[in-house]
């Protein structure tokens, strides 16, 4: 009575998509950050589910260091809001054009 | 019994994660995404991973999600958020990769037998009853140069967070930024 990898697989694969569908439609520069921590958690449900598959603990310490960069990229993700909101007093991502051709 | 508990956690972990996307208030969003976070958590006990479930609930729920809801807070964000207009990105972009994803589940199902017994042969070794043990074990020895560059990772990250966060010497003389975005609007 064990799940097959494969179900593993379509869960972490529609999270991830969710993730980018979310990255790509929203103008809140906050939401998309929590689409990121949306993908990164699908990465983290297959790094688990190829670990208890194949015997090998590599799997969950990887999870260790995708956590490490995620605790990284929202601290800096989050300072850079913060600029950018008392810069412009906005975080509507329609909003910051400069670099837009 | 345990495809039904995997059914309710991957049922409510893709209901939660539509959620975030659509719902438009981010403290809605990041409250279900607190929501993902905790199916997650419960996934991973059931895939022998329990220190893991433990480090998610108490770094991405208790740290990480905190600090997300404190800087909406801080900004005091309105609600006019609509969304992007680019709906047509989003589809050329996911439903390739949606039918990539079908094209290659359902082709491998066949050959996922004889290719798992291949890599599990000479390499397989036992989880040990003690995750937490066995993951200190492993990190320690066999990635222990990866564990030090995260800390590296770590460091740089908090020094970058602290330069760009902090306000300019001169601008010191308005304590309350909220003073000031109200001013502005």
């Amino acid at each position: 009575m064990t799940i097959p990898i494969s179900y593993y697989l379509i869960l972490s694969g529609i999270v991830f998509l969710t993730g980018i569908v979310g990255v790509l439609i929203r103008r809140n520069i906050i939401a998309i950050l929590l689409s990121v921590e949306l993908m990164l958690n699908a990465t983290n449900i297959n790094f688990v589910a190829f670990s208890d598959y194949f015997r090998d603990l590599g799997g969950q310490v990887f999870v260790f260091f995708a956590l490490t960069v995620a605790a990284a990229e929202v601290a800096v993700g989050l300072a850079i809001i913060i600029a950018l909101h008392r810069s412009r007093s906005t975080i509507n991502i329609e909003e910051f054009n400069l670099l837009k051709w | 019994m345990s495809q039904l508990v995997f059914a309710y956690f991957a049922g409510m972990i893709i209901a939660a994660s539509v959620l975030v996307v659509a719902l438009k208030n981010p403290v809605y969003s990041a409250l279900s995404l607190l929501v993902m976070f905790f199916h997650v958590a419960g996934l991973f006990v059931t895939l022998h991973a329990e220190f893991l479930a433990a480090v998610q609930i108490i770094v991405y729920a208790g740290a990480i999600l905190v600090l997300y809801l404190f800087v909406v807070m801080i900004l005091n964000v309105k609600q006019d958020d609509r969304y992007h207009n680019q709906w047509r990105i989003a589809g050329f972009v996911c439903i390739p990769l949606m039918m990539e994803a079908m094209v290659l589940l359902s082709g491998g199902a066949e050959t996922r037998t004889a290719g798992s017994q291949a890599v599990l042969g000479p390499s397989a070794q036992a989880i040990a009853p003690d995750n937490t043990f066995a993951i200190g074990q492993t990190l320690f020895s066999t990635y222990l140069f990866p564990f030090e560059v995260a800390s590296l990772v770590l460091l740089v990250a908090m020094i970058g967070a602290i330069v760009l966060a902090k306000r300019e010497i001169g601008e010191q003389d308005d304590p309350s930024p909220m003073v000031q975005t109200k001013a502005v609007e």
